[in-house]
């Protein structure tokens, strides 16, 4: 975030004094000719741009066509010749999708902040109270992210069998922590390193407890830490597949992932049209919150990997 | 109050000592992961050593359930399955990864939108963006069988997840599409990390744009590389939700990874001791994967003169 700022306030510096090609954003750039640019820069780039972008589109394009023109070779199939809400309609009405959307919500928020709780109290432990053995801790932490959730659904699901939790939002509930506290006490931790150990030893000598110290410095000091904690975390358990189809069988239950893929696939019968609405309205939620905080996402994914 | 008093310094002078409070603190975390990651762990390579069902206690069978899947054809093509995906997708997720990433450092317009929109693949649900796959890949209806025969390309529409190889190729694009955003954006902000005065430095030198590249920006740029590759390759590797709604491991069991093997053998079959050693033989994957990035990163570190930290 601080480079984009940096190289923006760069620039802005170097369109006032009249030579916008010695920025230090542009290095040596001003060289290369701009018909040169568009064949190794942009052309290339808008490839990428349309093969990731692709997808997107022809989910949204597919829910709105009508059968016979899913199911047919002739005509442009990039465009809808008659466009229909049946597709919707049949996912919100005809289905289980809202009861799976609020259970996506409920699962993703309570396990979010269930582990940004515990992040922020483990993160401030092991990095500023340092107590004995706080750096093998930190370590664990580090090798408990790398553990990933294809190993451990099996004798998960037995666990979750003999606690009676089977078929339970409340076994994603206790499970999704299990990725999320590793990744966002990692991240809280880099946040916490950078804000100056001064301030805690002032409201120290000012007779301040830890408690207060954390609550009431650290924590506003830390609010991108965790903004960025919270919306990967989010996106994490809004996205998680394997236990959410391992732990639950009842359709009431289910999260979108798995209900889309698994209850609106019936038998050879493929509803393209609803099983792409399904896909969209499953993927709007997070992509709509992740634009409003793409920096905070981007510097915590970054951030998660960077130490 | 004089007689609470003793009691109240006690209690406080606990909560001052770092180690107690420090343990406090650690308690809720620390609770759910022993709980939830520890122990499953441990239970895990427990179960691969047992004959457990679902529903029925299994008993010790040593290393019987490693024995079978050895001599399993299926395991064994999911073995070598796992293996080619993550060789094949991993290396050509780095290669346009660290190309989109150099493309998006250059002096671009909307260049905050460009990456927002690049990372869009990464943040949606991988089962739902599968889905879109799989209606890209229909035997009948595809899109890409549809362009190319009107490019004249192609005389019938490619069966794209019919066939063994075509369906292991087309899992890898897939999983392509969804790593690449995850590479190019983190090699990104360790490209942002480079000064541009080395560039300079280089270019006054008179070094071409692939010496600029092959002894600036690489070298540079290798530590964060061993640490998103590890990433990717662990991703990978333990990939399940895009084979799990492509193709379920068919055809023929062709792109059956370890990872939905274990859940058709553990979750489906219900075979939970078997689904839990094929489950287990993954780690030992794993952890090479991590000891080369760890070794190779530190190898580095070392060359360019860090000191221990």
């Amino acid at each position: 975030m601080n480079d984009v700022k940096n190289s923006a306030a760069g620039a802005a510096a170097g369109n006032a004094e009249g030579k916008p090609e010695l920025t230090d954003s542009m290095g040596m750039n001003y060289l290369v000719s701009l018909p040169k640019r568009v064949v190794s820069v942009y052309v290339p780039l808008f490839v990428f741009v349309v093969v990731l972008l692709f997808p997107f589109y022809w989910m949204a394009i597919t829910a709105l066509k009508p059968d016979a023109e899913l199911l047919s070779r002739e005509g442009n199939p990039f465009w809808v010749q008659n466009p229909t809400l049946a597709h919707i309609k049949k996912l919100l009405f005809e289905t289980a999708y809202p009861d799976w959307l609020w259970n996506t919500i409920v699962v993703s928020v309570t396990s979010t902040f269930l582990s940004i709780f515990c992040s922020v109290l483990a993160a401030y432990s092991i990095e500023r109270l340092r107590f004995r053995g706080s750096r093998y801790v930190g370590m664990s932490i580090f090798l408990a992210y790398l553990v990933p959730p294809s190993i451990l659904f099996i004798p998960l699901a037995a666990m979750v069998y003999k606690l009676n939790l089977f078929d339970t939002r409340l076994a994603l509930i206790l499970t999704y922590p299990t990725f999320l506290i590793p990744f966002c006490t990692w991240l809280l931790m880099g946040y916490f390193k950078s804000i100056p150990i001064e301030l805690e030893e002032c409201a120290l000598i000012d007779g301040a407890s830890r408690l207060q110290i954390l609550i009431r410095i650290i924590l506003p000091l830390a609010v991108p830490g965790l903004i960025s904690a919270g919306i990967f975390a989010f996106t994490l358990s809004w996205n998680e597949f394997i236990y959410a189809l391992t732990f639950i069988s009842s359709s009431e239950v289910k999260t979108v992932p798995v209900g889309v893929v698994t209850e609106l696939v019936e038998g050879d019968v493929y509803h393209w049209g609803s099983l792409m609405a399904g896909a969209l309205f499953g993927s709007l939620p997070v992509a709509i919150l992740y634009s409003f905080f793409v920096e905070y996402y981007v510097s915590g994914l970054t951030g998660a990997v960077k130490e | 109050m004089t007689v609470l008093a003793p009691h109240q310094t006690a209690l406080s002078r606990a909560l001052d000592n770092r180690t107690v409070l420090g343990l406090l603190f650690m308690l809720p975390a620390a609770t759910l992961l022993l709980l939830f990651l520890t122990y499953p762990l441990g239970l895990g390579t427990y179960l691969g050593f047992t004959d457990t069902k679902i529903g029925r206690n299994g008993v010790w069978v040593g290393i019987e359930n490693y024995q079978y899947l050895w001599g399993d054809a299926v395991t064994r093509l999911a073995l070598f399955n796992t293996l080619f995906y993550t060789f094949v997708a991993s290396i050509i997720k780095f290669a346009l990864g660290l190309w989109l990433a150099l493309l998006l450092n250059k002096h671009l317009p909307f260049k905050a939108f460009l990456r927002a929109i690049v990372l869009l693949p990464f943040i949606v649900p991988t089962a739902l963006s599968a889905i879109a796959f799989w209606w890209i890949y229909d035997s009948q209806f595809s899109i890409i069988s549809w362009a190319l025969m009107r490019m004249g390309l192609i005389h019938e529409y490619i069966d794209f997840l019919g066939q063994p190889w075509a369906a292991r190729f087309s899992t890898i694009a897939a999983n392509i599409w969804r790593g690449v955003p995850f590479v190019a954006i983190t090699l990104l902000a360790g490209l942002q990390t480079i000064s541009p005065s080395f560039y300079e430095a280089a270019s006054l030198d008179g070094a071409s744009p692939w010496q600029q590249f092959r002894y600036v920006t690489l070298p540079l740029l290798t530590p964060i590389i061993a640490v998103v590759m590890t990433f990717s390759v662990l991703f990978t590797f333990t990939d399940f939700q895009l084979i799990y709604v492509l193709t379920r491991g068919g055809p023929l069991n062709s792109t059956h990874l370890m990872a939905t093997l274990s859940f058709q053998r553990a979750i489906s079959g219900g075979s939970l001791g078997e689904g839990a050693a094929i489950a287990t033989a993954m780690v030992p994957f794993l952890l090479a994967a991590i000891l080369i990035s760890y070794f190779g990163l530190q190898r580095r570190a070392w060359q360019q003169g860090a000191a221990d930290k």
